[in-house]
């Protein structure tokens, strides 16, 4: 019987997601390894891991994110069943590092994690009804077909790279 | 007349030398991907339930929802605007746009907006304006209007966008791959939103709990198109309300998959504005992160004749529509023709008709609304389960009455018993009263086939009512089915258990009088006691002419004729498809509930009754197997019929042959492209061919070539007579026992 855990990562990959377990401890090891440079990124809405100390750029200029490479950002959830991830707007600009950059690296939390669409929407009623502005469920890069082929990465990233922060 | 139908059958050539290729394989990978998608998803008809019921709720109470999402929005810190109509909306946003001295406007794709002609509206302001979807970009570039509801510019390849672009932006490098398009797009548009001082989205749904907007995408545009600038345009159809958030989710499970066959886009942005994200300056070299609360939002929902719609009673479920595309993907013919032939201003595909009748007025809906030849193949395939081909034949029925007098009513007058408005156009007064024609022809049978066969009988019936002349007409039988039941001396089974009406319908009765003989015989054999009583014509062929209140005349004979049969414990056998599809499905609309219910639920396809008899025991060793054909054979190639297909009947047919022997290969292109009168008509002949050559690719490939070609329908028999060299058959023919001599 398969995981929840496990049917994320294994629908992550077909949404062409690539995925890297880690801990709390290894985190910034693990992240440095998956990050290309130029970096921006905003501050992580968790306990356990924090970007601080990393040679990320947690207040981008609109210069600084334009020229990223990649951009790493918080899910607020993960939809085991889609392999989405849910991604919250903050005022530091998360929904920014995680559209503008060609790569975006999503930090979601397995405890986070929901088993299907249906449990998700519960989770965000509560937070929208709470006064939570936005949401994404960003399932996969960007893609167009409108070009006469599928193309990934139009306006919004060309890879996405999902780290899950196990316990 | 003649010289309009020729225009048209001009014009539909045209367009499908010049788009027709790239719309069909656009159109079918997203009808392919469609069917895969919802295979895979656990409970997509409870799913396609509950969407349908929350969008009866919420149109229901569309008024209370409009108030709850002002409040919702205001409380948010937004504001909402009901405009009644086009000019209203883009008054409100021209005054935005000249409030704020916006130069540069971006949008990400909208329909709404393609309705009111907002972009217009905005250029007269001295907006530069953008469509930031790449394939809006396409269009705008190419100045053309949407093709799709979901793939605006699916009728272009990648040859011609390229010719285009390198054409109008005249890059240092030709752009070539759909890697350089799109990327060439990205970044010239990345430019605009930068500088961009309103962004413009249109919404796929808006709760009224939350005020929270859903834009189902994949680009990334949309999201840009809200971050970037300070002020958010949404204009929305006020139909577009859901009641709660939580409401949204079958929506998410079923829109993408109903559209491009994706389980999901790549992005659904949930944004209750003003958003939190701050807006960039990119002409600032301060660190974005900012206040967020300087962003101002207007939330544009608007009416333009959808508030009548809502109390019209026909074209009420026009509101329900997601315009997730899935009628027009899995329709025969738009597959050949797109959105620009079947398609009004603004919308395209089976839906088009609703929603032009309702937002441009009735007659918008003209130029293709006779495209929908109520196969009925998308019913099913709708999301929220509206029944687009009815909205057509009403609309159909409306425009009808409003024609204009015709001339040479006198070569139909006397076919004519119709109640039908006189200035009806004769064409469809001729197909209309098919039954009266069937009359004539069988009692002046073989002259009347002779006399319709030859060149000046062709070429007047092409030049007066449009009859194709290289279409082969029917041919008359002089003694129909019912006489030859009637004259016929076999005695009828004794304490049969099942007693049944074949029903003897138009052309079973004067044309293809053989099936109904083999119905009768397969019937006997199997113990069943049969009758072929004189039955009225089921209405199918003025109902499809948009002739309802003909057709209801011919629904209650019907009932009339078959009811002391149904109080007497009568089954009712209906061989021809499109006619159970009525006693099935319109006749619901066009009788009371007790008499449509005392016929449908007593009502069989001739496969169907014969599966159930062999369910219950019949012996089938006294049918004909598939090692006694008559050098049939026992490979099969099956094309079922389009409403047979609707009903889910497909599968009776294939099971009983399966068990007498037959090995079945089946097609799966959506329809023939005949759809009985539409392949006839002059303006459609090519069209009807085109479409009936994906059917004829699959029965000429290797693993079909050499197959016993059968089908259901009279006009799938047709069709198939005309496309292959193979003689097609009904399959009743090969499992009916000889006749006894």
């Amino acid at each position: 019987m398969e995981t929840q855990l496990e049917m994320f990562e294994t629908n992550l990959e077909s949404v062409r997601t690539a995925v890297t377990r880690t801990s709390p401890a290894a985190f910034q090891e693990t992240l440095a390894d998956v990050v290309d440079r130029p970096t921006v990124g905003a501050p992580l809405p968790f306990e356990e891991v924090t970007l601080e100390g990393l040679d990320i750029v947690l207040e981008p200029t609109p210069d600084q994110l334009r020229e990223a490479a990649c951009g790493v950002t918080a899910a607020a959830l993960g939809v085991a069943d889609y392999g989405s991830v849910v991604l919250e707007s903050t005022p530091a600009g998360a929904e920014l590092a995680g559209l503008f950059p060609d790569r975006h690296v999503i930090v979601v939390r397995e405890r986070d994690l929901v088993p299907d669409m249906a449990s998700a929407f519960e989770r965000l009623g509560e937070r929208f009804r709470a006064g939570s502005d936005d949401a994404v469920i960003a399932t996969g890069p960007s893609a167009t077909a409108d070009m006469g082929e599928l193309v990934y990465g139009v306006h919004g990233p060309r890879e996405t790279h999902a780290v899950i922060v196990e316990a | 007349m003649a010289s309009e139908r020729s225009r048209k059958a001009d014009r539909i050539r045209h367009v499908m030398e010049t788009e027709g290729d790239s719309v069909e394989r656009n159109a079918r990978g997203f009808n392919e991907g469609r069917y895969e998608s919802v295979a895979r998803l656990e409970d997509y008809d409870a799913y396609k339930d509950r969407a349908r019921a929350i969008k009866e709720d919420a149109i229901e109470r569309l008024p209370e929802l409009i108030e709850q999402v002002r409040e919702a929005v205001e409380e948010n810190g937004g504001t909402v605007y009901v405009a009644d109509d086009a000019a209203d909306a883009n008054r409100y946003v021209r005054e935005l746009a000249r409030e704020r001295a916006a130069e540069t406007v971006v949008k990400s794709k909208s329909m709404t907006t393609e309705e009111i002609d907002l972009n217009e509206h905005l250029e007269a302001e001295g907006c530069d304006v953008w469509e930031t979807d790449l394939g809006e970009f396409v269009l705008q570039v190419a100045d053309e209007a949407p093709s799709h509801l979901v793939a605006p510019a699916i009728h272009q390849s990648r040859e011609e966008i390229a010719t285009l672009f390198n054409e109008y932006f005249e890059p240092e490098a030709e752009l070539e791959t759909a890697e350089e398009l799109t990327a060439f797009a990205r970044e010239y548009l990345g430019e605009r939103i930068e500088d961009a001082d309103i962004g413009v989205t249109g919404a796929n749904f808006v709760t009224a709990d939350t005020g929270t907007m859903a834009l189902v995408t994949s680009e990334g545009n949309a999201r840009k198109t809200v971050a970037v600038p300070d002020t958010h345009v949404a204009v929305a159809g006020v139909e577009k309300i859901v009641p709660t958030f939580e409401d949204l989710q079958p929506f998410v499970e079923l829109i993408a998959r109903s559209g491009t066959g994706q389980d999901i886009t790549s992005y659904v942005s949930l944004f209750s504005p003003p958003v939190s994200t701050p807006p960039v300056d990119f002409d600032d070299d301060e660190p974005i992160a900012d206040d967020p609360a300087d962003r101002d939002f207007h939330l544009v929902l608007l009416d333009n004749g959808r508030m009548d719609m809502r109390d019209d009673d026909q074209l009420r479920e026009t509101l329900y529509c997601i315009r997730c595309s899935a009628c027009a993907n899995s329709c025969a013919n738009f597959q050949s023709v797109g959105g620009h032939v079947f398609g009004g201003e603004t919308y395209s595909g089976g839906i088009a008709t609703g929603w032009e009748a309702g937002v441009h007025g009735q007659e918008s809906a003209d130029e293709f609304n006779d495209l929908c030849t109520g196969c009925s193949r998308c019913v099913n395939q709708c999301p929220v389960k509206i029944d687009i081909p009815w909205i057509n034949t009403v609309v159909r029925d409306r425009r009808n009455r409003g024609a204009e007098d015709g001339e040479l009513d006198f070569l139909v007058e006397g076919l004519t018993p119709d109640e039908e408005p006189a200035g009806l156009d004769l064409q469809k007064r001729f197909f209309g009263n098919f039954s009266t024609l069937a009359k004539l022809g069988s009692a002046t049978a073989p002259v009347s086939n002779w006399v319709a066969d030859t060149l000046p009988s062709r070429a007047l019936m092409e030049r007066v009512i449009g009859v194709d002349r290289r279409r082969d007409l029917p041919r008359f039988e002089r003694e129909t089915f019912v006489e030859w039941f009637r004259n016929r001396d076999e005695p009828r089974p004794v304490d049969a258990d099942y007693h049944a009406v074949v029903y003897p319908d138009l052309y079973t009765n004067y044309i293809r009088t053989d099936r109904g003989k083999a119905t009768v015989r397969t019937l006997e054999a199997l113990g069943v006691a049969v009758e072929v009583p004189e039955v009225a014509s089921s209405g199918r062929a003025p109902l499809s002419q948009g002739m309802i209140a003909t057709a209801g005349d011919h629904a209650r004979d019907v009932v009339a004729d078959l009811g002391p049969y149904l109080e007497a414990g009568y089954d009712v056998v209906a061989i021809e498809p499109s006619d159970l599809a009525m006693f099935r499905g319109e006749y619901e609309r066009l009788l009371e509930t007790d008499r449509y219910e005392a016929l449908s639920e007593r009502s069989y396809e001739v496969f169907e009754y014969v599966y159930g008899l062999l369910e219950n025991g019949a012996d089938p060793a006294s049918l004909r197997d598939a090692d006694d054909g008559r050098g049939v054979g026992s490979a099969l190639a099956y094309h079922s019929h389009c409403q047979q297909r609707t009903l889910e009947l497909e599968a009776y047919t294939t099971d009983v042959l399966e068990r007498l022997g037959y090995d079945v290969l089946t097609s799966d292109v959506e329809c023939c492209g005949m759809a009985g009168s539409f392949g006839y008509k002059s303006e459609y002949y090519e069209l009807s061919v085109d479409v009936g050559d994906r059917l004829r690719e699959q029965f000429e490939a290797p693993d079909a070539a050499d197959r016993t070609v059968v089908a259901s329908g009279t006009s799938c028999l047709e069709q198939l007579d005309g496309l292959l060299a193979r003689r097609p058959r009904h399959p009743i023919s090969l499992v009916a026992p000889e006749e006894s001599e």
